[in-house]
C-alpha cells in the first residue's frame, strides 16, 4: 500500500509539471486581466517546435528555448486582438487553440513515430546524498531539472505578484485598469508582458510533454492539458502557491487513471474530476465576500480603453 | 518625426453593408494568411485551395457531404447566435451535443417501454433536446444565481460530457457485436433517420435546423422575450432598470441553445453512425466550429443557414486535403482559427469609427482633449 501511494506521488510530479508551467503563466495573464483560452494551442505549438529543435540539434535546451519563444510569439496574436483591437477574449483564445492545433498538426506530420535522439532526452537527476535518503530520496530528489524549475517558479511568481511594485501594478491592472492608468501604470505594456510570459510558459509546458514526459511527437498530444490549465488557474484561485498543490493533485488524478483501472474504477470518470472540482470551487468562491478575500481579478476578460468608462 | 495616430470613436449601430464588407474582407485576409503559412510549410497554397473547393463544392458528392457537415453546425449555430446575442457566452455546445447523442442512444437501445415504430424518432429528438438543455442549464443557473462565469462552466462541462461518452462506449454501453470497438450496439431500424437516397443527408434533422433558424429569427425580432433577450445583450444595465429578469433570459437562451445542440447530437448518432461512438467519432468539434458559424453570421439566425454551409464545406475540404495532399486532419483547424482571429479583429471597425491620422510627434495632443471629453 505504501509502495502504491509512493509510486503515485512520484509519478504525479512529472505529470503535473507541464500543468504547473501552463498554470503559472495563465495566472499571470489573468492577474493582468487577460483571459487566454489559447493555452492548449500554445502548448501544442511548444510541443511540436520543442521537439523539432531538440530533434535537429540534439540539444533539449534549444528545444525548450524555441518552444518558449514560439509560445510567446503566438500569445502576442491574442494580446493584440484583446488589447489593441478590444476583441472578445473568449473567442480569440478559442481561435488560438484551434490555430495551434492545426498548425502543430501540419508542422509535426514528419515527426510522427520518430524517436528523439538519446542526446536530446532529459532524464532525472539524482541529487547527491539527498537522493539516497530512504523514502524521501526518490520522492523529492530524483526528478528532471525542468520539474525543479517549475517548482522554483512558484515562489518566484508569488514574490513577483505580492512583494514587488511590478506585481502590484499587474494586480491593479487586472483589478481596475482605469485607476491604474490614472496612477501612471502602463496598462497596455503590463498586459502585453503578462500575456507574453503566459505564452512562454505554456510553450515550455508543451515542450516538456514532447521532450521529457513522452519523448516523441503525437498529434494533439496535449490531450486537453491546456484546458486543465484553465481549470487549474481557477481551481487555485489565481494563487501560484495553490497552483503547485493543484498541479500535482490533477497530475496525480492522471496517474491514478491507469493505476486504478485494474480495480474496476473507470479512468474516464476519474478524468472528469479536475473539471467537476473546478466548477465546485467556482461555486464555493462565488459571492462578493469570498471574491474580495480571494482577490479574483475583477477586470478579467474586459478590454480596456481610455475613453470608455 | 511623424507618427501614425489611431483614434477610435464608439459607434452604436454598424450599417448592414459595413458588416458584410468587414466580414468578407476578414474572411479573405484569413485565407491569404493561411496561404502564406502553407507556402512556408512548402505546400502549394493554390493547389490546396483548389482541392478544398473542388472537394467540398465541386461535385454532387462533395456538396452532399458539405450539407451533411452543415447540419450540426446549423443547429448548434442557431442556438449559439441567440445565446451570444444575449451576451451569454455558451462555449459548451460541444458538450451539449454529446449529451443529446447520449440521450438518443438511451432511447434507441435502452428505453424501458417498447415504443411504437413512429414514436421512436420523435422521442429521440425530444430526449436529445432535453438532455442538451439540462446540461446547458447548469451554467445558466450558476451564472444567474451565483455569478459564476459561464464561459468556464460551459467549457468544463464539455470535457465532463466527453468523458461520460467515453465511459459509456468503453464500459456499460459497449456493444456486444462491435468487435471490441468503442461503439454501442447498432440502433434498431426505427431509431435510424432516413436519408436522401445516394447521400448521407439525414433530412429530418436538416429540416429541423432550417425551421429552427427561421423560428429563432422571428423569436428574436418579433416576440417580447426575444426583445428582452436583445436588450439584455445590448445593455445589461438598461435591462435591469426595465425590470427584465436576468435569470429568465439566461435560462431561456441556455435552454434553447443547449437543446438545439442536443438535437444536433441526435442527428449525428441517429442519422450518420446509427450507434454511439467515441466522442471524436461523433463530432470533430462541431460545437466549437459552430461558434465561428454564429459569429460569421453576425449572430443573425437566418444568415447562419448560409455560414453553416460555408464552414461545412471547409470541414469537407479538410478531408480532401488529407486524401490528396496527405495533410493531417487537424490542419483544417488552422483555417478555423485564422478565420476567427480575423473576424474578431475586424469587429473593431463595426464597434468603432476608426480614424488614422499622421501627425508630427511634437504637437501630439493628449487623447482626452482631442475627443473633447
Amino acid at each position: 500500500m505504501l509502495e502504491f501511494i509512493l509510486g503515485v506521488l512520484i509519478a504525479a510530479v512529472p505529470a503535473g509539471t507541464p500543468l504547473l508551467f501552463g498554470t503559472i503563466g495563465e495566472i499571470l495573464a489573468e492577474r493582468s486581466g487577460i483571459m487566454n483560452l489559447g493555452v492548449e494551442g500554445m502548448m501544442l505549438i511548444g510541443a511540436v517546435m520543442g521537439f523539432s529543435a531538440a530533434f535537429y540539434t540534439g540539444n533539449p535546451w534549444l528545444g525548450f528555448a524555441l518552444a518558449a519563444f514560439m509560445g510567446g510569439l503566438f500569445s502576442l496574436i491574442h494580446a493584440f486582438i484583446s488589447i489593441n483591437l478590444r476583441g472578445n477574449q473568449v473567442v480569440s483564445g478559442l481561435a488560438l487553440t484551434m490555430f495551434g492545433t492545426g498548425l502543430s498538426g501540419l508542422l509535426g506530420r514528419r515527426f510522427i513515430g520518430v524517436p528523439l535522439p538519446a542526446s536530446a532526452k532529459i532524464g532525472g537527476i539524482k541529487i547527491p546524498l539527498l537522493s539516497d535518503i530512504p523514502l524521501l530520496g526518490p520522492l523529492l530528489f530524483r526528478f528532471d531539472p525542468l520539474a525543479y524549475i517549475a517548482i522554483a517558479l512558484v515562489p518566484v511568481t508569488w514574490f513577483l505578484l505580492y512583494k514587488t511594485s511590478l506585481g502590484i501594478n499587474i494586480r491593479s491592472v487586472g483589478e481596475d485598469p482605469a485607476t491604474a492608468d490614472a496612477m501612471g501604470v502602463n496598462v497596455f505594456a503590463i498586459r502585453y508582458l503578462c500575456t507574453f510570459i503566459g505564452g512562454v510558459l505554456a510553450g515550455i509546458g508543451g515542450a516538456y510533454l514532447s521532450i521529457v514526459y513522452t519523448p516523441s511527437w503525437i498529434e494533439g498530444m496535449t490531450a486537453g492539458a491546456g484546458w486543465i490549465v484553465i481549470a487549474l488557474t481557477i481551481f487555485s484561485l489565481w494563487s501560484p502557491l495553490r497552483a503547485l498543490l493543484g498541479a500535482y493533485l490533477f497530475g496525480g488524478v492522471k496517474v491514478l487513471q491507469y493505476r486504478l483501472q485494474p480495480l474496476g474504477i473507470s479512468p474516464n470518470l476519474l478524468n472528469t474530476l479536475p473539471f467537476i472540482l473546478t466548477i465546485l470551487v467556482l461555486m464555493a468562491a462565488s459571492g462578493e465576500v469570498m471574491r474580495r478575500r480571494i482577490g479574483a481579478p475583477s477586470a478579467l476578460g474586459l478590454p480596456y480603453s481610455r475613453e470608455e468608462k | 518625426m511623424w507618427r501614425l495616430q489611431v483614434r477610435l470613436e464608439r459607434r452604436y449601430l454598424a450599417p448592414g453593408w459595413l458588416r458584410l464588407v468587414t466580414n468578407t474582407i476578414s474572411l479573405l485576409l484569413a485565407l491569404v494568411s493561411i496561404a502564406l503559412v502553407l507556402w512556408a510549410a512548402k505546400i502549394d497554397p493554390i493547389q490546396a485551395y483548389k482541392k478544398i473547393f473542388i472537394g467540398s463544392f465541386g461535385s454532387f458528392y462533395g456538396l452532399s457531404e458539405t450539407t451533411v457537415k452543415a447540419i450540426p453546425l446549423l443547429i448548434c449555430g442557431v442556438g449559439l447566435a441567440l445565446a451570444f446575442k444575449a451576451q451569454f457566452w455558451n462555449i459548451g455546445a460541444e458538450g451539449q451535443l454529446l449529451m443529446g447523442a447520449i440521450a438518443a442512444t438511451w432511447v434507441a437501445l435502452f428505453f424501458p417501454v417498447k415504443l411504437p415504430f413512429w414514436a421512436v424518432r420523435p422521442t429521440m429528438f425530444a430526449a436529445g433536446f432535453l438532455a442538451g438543455a439540462l446540461w446547458a442549464l447548469i451554467p445558466a443557473l450558476l451564472r444567474a444565481k451565483l455569478q459564476v462565469n459561464e464561459v468556464i462552466t460551459s467549457l468544463m462541462l464539455v470535457y465532463v460530457a466527453t468523458e461520460i461518452v467515453n465511459y459509456l462506449v468503453y464500459g456499460p454501453w459497449k456493444g456486444v457485436k462491435e468487435w471490441g470497438f468503442p461503439y454501442s450496439d447498432k440502433f434498431p431500424d426505427a431509431a435510424i433517420l432516413p436519408t436522401i437516397p445516394g447521400t448521407r443527408i439525414h433530412y429530418p434533422t436538416l429540416i429541423l435546423g432550417i425551421v429552427a433558424a427561421i423560428l429563432a429569427y422571428f423569436f428574436l425580432m418579433r416576440t417580447r422575450w426575444g426583445y428582452e433577450l436583445r436588450v439584455t445583450g445590448d445593455n445589461p444595465k438598461a435591462a435591469l432598470y426595465a425590470g427584465i429578469p436576468y435569470l429568465r433570459v439566461a435560462v431561456l437562451v441556455m435552454l434553447i441553445s443547449g437543446g438545439l445542440a442536443g438535437i444536433a447530437g441526435v442527428g449525428e448518432v441517429a442519422g450518420i453512425h446509427a450507434r454511439l461512438r467515441y466522442p471524436q467519432g461523433i463530432s470533430p468539434g462541431y460545437g466549437f466550429t459552430a461558434i465561428i458559424v454564429a459569429w460569421l453570421a453576425q449572430l443573425n439566425p437566418l444568415v447562419v443557414i448560409l455560414t453553416s454551409f460555408l464552414l461545412g464545406g471547409l470541414l469537407v475540404g479538410g478531408d480532401a486535403l488529407k486524401v490528396s495532399l496527405g495533410l493531417p486532419v487537424p490542419t483544417i483547424h488552422m483555417f478555423n482559427g485564422a478565420i476567427l482571429f480575423f473576424l474578431i479583429g475586424g469587429e473593431i471597425f463595426l464597434r468603432y469609427r476608426v480614424y488614422f491620422t499622421l501627425k508630427p510627434k511634437e504637437t501630439m495632443t493628449p487623447l482626452k482633449e482631442e475627443l473633447g471629453c
